[in-house]
């Protein structure tokens, strides 16, 4: 009885631990705990660390006894410095377990917990918005494009797709902003910066969710006509190799109609490596938020990176891409997860 | 031995350039390729750098003297554009050379020893794939002091590897169970003789393309950088020009449009010269793919 408990218990922890689920999640663990543990050394350990620089700050410019400022760097970045290291390092650790990011340094006392809850928000609204209208109008144009391959259509946006898929995003954010921005004065750049206009009120009404879009016009669409491009091409590549299948000569054969053989048949076996790319997207997308929002000045958590780098606020740029990390980690794991129930053969369990 | 000589003349130069002309776009990528090299090669030999400053020539537009206008402080901007290439390409090839030269390494080495060795290559690779680069990059970038182009091309080299490892590691899986690697091992060549004469040879290809894609992600990183501020770099550099046009609010001046268009145009135009070059290359090692077209 006990060894066929035993016996029940041990299968299910294989097969836990080699479903995609959990091998997943233990990388995307694992991933933020590398992390962590790299920004705690570059933060306590490296020569001319943000304690020392700020410490000495202090000691100089204010004129304060070393005990005062080390108390003072101690308490923003929640950090007791006269423990042993490795005592740092796991309170460090529960410290971030327990969303305590430390305080920002410029805005004194804003704990940089609450400063990402502010700004996080803008970025996965204005990303999720652009990865859903570029992947879903780059698998529209794609498989249009693999249907009438070698018109004039498919050249035309094979040309546009390469072009704009190969420069970097930033630059075509540039470019957005002073032909449409400046030059030819379409868009009220200057009244489109932030995330929202000053003084109005969140909720779900239409001026608020007219404002937010407004808001986040110029991020998205330097994203998605960026991001559109690489889509394209590879739904087209995908379609027409999908197209050359036996499968779907024999649906023809079989006289199915020309919809069904589209949508379920051609469309569901293209679209399928695309999710694995899907992840990678997700990253680069996120990880180039930075350089976006700087240009549009929309205030989500890649302008607060940037910010905080500029004013050296090292508590909060700690914070912020411990925070991009972790984003980027359960979009992977989303990605992953959607792809393993679109195609029945990766549930097998192969990583 | 002049036959010798023509026939390898033609196998290594002319048969490829039929071949990259063969495929359209390709060639044109090619050509702009080459252009931009030559300019940012051998230009600077022949055209002096203009670092005068000219209170009463700021933001000049197009003329026959300075083809490209003036920037804020008077200087031509053509010239810039010339000088401005030369680090933008050292950091892209540098950091592009590094990161495939270890994802080569331990990619094969990965697939070929397998078990432990490649599952710990695996998960440090798909480790390093999931951490953001570029909010990477620009913390380093707070505490490191990139004062050289060389400094900055290392450090992205070291992070850039992890995509091309995966794919490279893929592509010797699937070589190592065909029938020549299989008789080279039943000889017992060993590992070294297996990967560089055996199946080296036949991903040139994929390693070529692997590399410039590298160069085209490395100006990406470079450039993103050197604009936000976080790398400061004096000198000429397509990216500090860029920089230098934004935070002077050069886009607001009409005359000073080319100031921040043209390094713009430079870099879209040589990361787009390059994925279109990669077409090309796709044909020159992939025989089957020209039947095709």
């Amino acid at each position: 009885m006990a060894r066929q408990m035993r016996e029940i218990i041990w299968r299910t922890i294989r097969a836990i631990s080699t479903s995609v689920l959990f091998t997943r999640l233990a990388k995307g663990v694992m991933t933020v705990f590398v992390v962590m543990t790299l920004t705690f050394f570059i933060i306590r350990l490296m020569p001319s660390n943000p304690i020392e620089i700020y410490i000495n700050q202090l000691v100089s410019q204010y004129g304060m006894s070393f005990q005062e400022a080390k108390n003072m760097a101690a308490s923003l970045f929640s950090i007791d410095m006269d423990a042993p290291l490795y005592v740092q390092y796991f309170s460090y650790l529960g410290n971030l377990f327990r969303g305590d990011l430390g305080k920002s340094f410029l805005s004194q006392g804003t704990p940089v917990s609450s400063m990402i809850a502010q700004f996080l928000p803008w970025t996965l609204f204005s990303v999720g918005v652009s990865l859903l209208i570029s992947f879903s109008l780059g698998i529209f144009l794609g498989m249009t494009m693999a249907y009438r391959r070698g018109g004039i259509l498919d050249n035309s946006l094979s040309t546009f797709a390469s072009f704009v898929s190969s420069i970097p995003n930033y630059l075509v954010g540039i470019l957005f902003l002073v032909f449409l921005g400046v030059r030819w004065k379409i868009v009220p750049i200057m009244a489109m910066r932030g995330s929202t206009s000053p003084g109005i009120q969140p909720g779900f009404t239409i001026t608020f969710v007219k404002d937010v879009f407004f808001h986040a016009t110029m991020p998205i669409l330097t994203y998605v006509t960026t991001a559109i491009g690489g889509w394209m091409l590879t739904m087209k590549n995908s379609t027409v190799s999908a197209l050359g299948e036996d499968y779907v000569t024999v649906a023809k054969a079989r006289g199915l109609r020309e919809r069904t053989i589209t949508v379920s048949y051609v469309g569901r076996n293209a679209i399928l490596p695309l999710f694995t790319s899907l992840a990678i997207s997700i990253g680069f997308i996120i990880g180039g938020s930075p350089l976006i929002e700087s240009i549009f000045v929309y205030k989500g958590i890649g302008w607060v990176l940037w910010s905080s780098i500029s004013t050296r606020d090292y508590p909060v740029m700690q914070g912020v891409f411990l925070v991009i990390t972790i984003s980027v980690v359960m979009a992977n794991i989303l990605a992953d997860l959607l792809y393993s129930k679109l195609d029945p053969r990766i549930k097998a369990g192969q990583g | 031995m002049t036959m010798r000589i023509r026939a390898l003349a033609r196998s290594l130069v002319l048969d490829p350039l039929r071949v990259i002309r063969r495929n359209k776009m390709g060639f044109a990528g090619f050509l702009v390729l080459s252009f931009i090299l030559l300019l940012s090669i051998v230009g600077p030999l022949f055209i002096p750098l203009d670092t005068k400053t000219k209170i009463d020539q700021i933001y000049n537009p197009p003329s026959w003297k300075h083809i490209l206008g003036t920037d804020s402080q008077g200087r031509d901007i053509f010239s810039q554009i010339v000088h401005g290439g030369k680090d933008v390409l050292l950091v892209a090839f540098l950091s592009s050379a590094i990161s495939s030269m270890i994802a080569v390494t331990f990619g094969s080495l990965s697939a070929f020893l397998g078990g432990r060795f490649d599952s710990l290559i695996m998960t440090v690779t798909d480790i390093m794939l999931t951490i953001p680069h570029f909010p990477l990059l620009s913390v380093l970038a707070a505490f490191v002091k990139f004062t050289s182009p060389v400094m900055l091309a290392v450090l992205l080299g070291l992070l850039a590897w992890p995509g091309f490892l995966r794919a490279l590691r893929a592509q010797v899986l699937s070589l190592k169970e065909r029938d020549y690697v299989q008789a080279a091992r039943v000889l017992d060549l060993g590992l070294g003789h297996i990967i560089f004469r055996e199946i080296m040879p036949n991903m040139m290809a994929y390693i070529a393309i692997a590399f410039i894609l590298g160069m085209t992600g490395a100006v990406y990183s470079q450039v993103g950088l050197i604009m936000l501020g976080l790398v400061p770099f004096s000198g000429h550099n397509w990216g500090v020009m860029i920089n230098l046009a934004w935070t002077r609010g050069a886009i607001f001046y009409s005359g000073s449009m080319s100031y921040i268009l043209a390094p713009i145009a430079m870099i879209a135009l040589f990361q787009w010269s390059m994925v279109a070059f990669t077409r090309s290359l796709e044909e020159v090692f992939n025989p089957r793919l020209r039947m095709g077209q």
